[in-house]
């Protein structure tokens, strides 16, 4: 063993102090009434609860959606950026990423502002334009990441073997950008689910997605149920982390920069 | 003419065009006096000047929550490069089921979103009895960024020669000064990569700062807008701090990265 080992520990105390105790905290306040005691009450309300049902549907219907636009929208503009005889210039790259700097809410403000002036109602398709503007960009770049870190002579070979230009998308170069669209996915998916402010914004309060409701329990003080709902977002996750398998993300997002 | 360049060509700057313009937007209703975006009341930097000489409605709040938001962001991305560095190194060198521990730990934080982080912290700093404010949300800023730093540097610790730091040892170096003066220098572009993710991050950060601020009217720039947005009219003089902003960071981004590029040419 390695004396530089020990060197992890200060972080390994670090991360189970503000990271794995506060994901058991969810789960402890989850299970407690307000003064303290044991019950499933929480959980329990969430599944009779109509307005959060609905809202939580409401939520991941408006995520997978979010998402796929995201993919239809991404995927050629990273293949055409990472693609060296389309694109020559890494400055064109940083411009997509360049609004990720200007404040979220700012931008989403003036979004939803757009939209006014134009005479474009606020409602569940600006919610969406304006969800695939904010997420865009995390959707592109790690595939770009992985389009671009990609062995050229796969697909050359594929070519040279006689496959035709779709077929050589199809069978070669799609299926090894999957890790980029993965952790796309990831970076994309669950932010969408649990936004606030955002889904707000974008449609004048009509439409509250899941994280709303979190906050609006958290904020009033109702941290068992807050902390439930918490719970039922945390039990998503890991179910869809756990279908990826969670190696995609270091690929892709190791060079942000 | 190629066909295929030419549509290619089209598809990025329409692409760049939409997610531009709200920025677009921004900058040039920065320049009239009206008081609601969208309202143009002919060209005026009447907004610059109250931004400048502090002539407007609740100037201390903006600009306590601009000195706020920079001051979180460098702090807390200080120590997220440090701690993130030693751990790197650390996660490096360990091996088996302690490392896949880890690593694991370390991925918790950048898969959950936002209001998972916000809120868990929340809990924690109420079941703690810590009262909320300026080291809640740097706390909180730190859990979120050091994982990134630990991302970026980790590639550089594949990439360098594991000897040089023992021979250090081996010519009489003391662990710090083979950390400072071998490691360090080793590891440069990961930590600055880190630093700048972590930084930034920070910056544009609302949910986590929203839920770890307290009740002690902490606010940041994301918060403040919240706030301002809620009360239904948004302060004027954002718009031309956004615009601001915006030049700084493009700046600063294109000079960053023509530089790059023209040290690949140099390599090349």
């Amino acid at each position: 063993m390695n004396k530089r080992s020990s060197w992890a520990l200060p972080y390994f105390i670090f991360m189970v102090l503000f990271v794995v105790l506060p994901l058991l905290l969810i789960v402890f306040y989850s299970l407690q009434d307000g003064s303290g005691h044991f019950t499933l009450a929480n959980i329990g309300k969430f599944f009779t609860d109509k307005d959060a049902l609905s809202t939580f549907a409401l939520s991941i219907e408006v995520a997978i959606e979010n998402t796929f636009i995201c993919i239809l929208l991404g995927y050629p503009a990273a293949y055409i950026l990472a693609d060296k005889r389309l694109n020559r210039s890494a400055v064109t790259v940083v411009l997509f990423i360049l609004p990720m700097w200007i404040n979220a809410l700012m931008r989403t403000l003036a979004t939803a502002e757009l939209f006014n002036m134009a005479g474009i109602a606020l409602g569940k398709g600006t919610l969406l334009f304006g969800m695939a503007y904010d997420y865009l960009p995390f959707m592109i770049y790690p595939i770009y990441n992985v389009l671009n870190k990609m062995d050229k002579s796969y697909s050359e070979a594929a070519q040279d073997l006689g496959a035709t230009p779709g077929q050589v998308f199809r069978k070669v170069t799609l299926p090894l950008s999957m890790p980029g669209i993965m952790s796309g996915v990831m970076m994309v998916f669950m932010p969408t689910v649990s936004t606030f402010a955002i889904s707000e914004f974008l449609t004048n309060n009509k439409i509250k997605l899941f994280g709303t409701i979190i906050q609006e329990n958290i904020n009033n003080s109702m941290w068992n149920y807050g902390a439930a709902l918490s719970l039922v977002m945390l039990l998503i996750i890991g179910i869809t982390t756990f279908l990826q398998g969670g190696e995609a993300q270091e690929e892709a997002t190791g060079g942000l920069i | 003419m190629d066909w295929k360049k030419l549509f290619a060509k089209l598809y990025i700057w329409l692409l760049l065009i939409v997610l531009y313009a709200p920025i677009a937007f921004i900058v040039i209703f920065s320049f009239t006096e009206a008081k609601s975006l969208g309202n143009w009341t002919g060209f005026s930097t009447a907004l610059y000047q109250n931004l400048f000489n502090g002539s407007m409605q609740n100037a201390s709040g903006l600009l306590s929550a601009v000195k706020n938001t920079l001051l979180i962001a460098l702090v807390a991305s200080v120590v997220a490069t440090l701690l993130g560095t030693i751990a790197a190194i650390g996660i490096f060198h360990l091996h088996g089921t302690k490392k896949q521990t880890m690593t694991f730990l370390n991925n918790i934080p950048m898969i959950n979103p936002d209001i998972i982080t916000g809120v868990s912290l929340f809990l924690l700093f109420v079941f703690l009895g810590i009262s909320q404010g300026y080291t809640t949300v740097i706390l909180a800023h730190i859990t979120f960024c050091t994982p990134y730093v630990v991302l970026n540097v980790m590639p550089k610790l594949r990439q360098m020669n594991p000897n040089i730091y023992e021979a250090a040892l081996d010519l009489g170096a003391t662990p710090a000064q083979a950390f400072r003066k071998v490691l360090v220098p080793a590891l440069r572009p990961g930590m600055i990569s880190g630093f700048i993710l972590s930084f930034t991050m920070s910056l544009d950060d609302f949910v986590v700062t929203f839920f770890t601020r307290g009740t002690i009217g902490l606010d940041t720039l994301s918060t403040y807008i919240y706030t301002d947005a809620r009360k239904g009219g948004l302060t004027p003089e954002l718009k031309p701090l956004m615009s601001i902003i915006f030049l700084i960071i493009l700046v600063v981004l294109l000079v960053i990265n023509i530089r790059q590029s023209k040290q690949l040419e140099k390599k090349a």
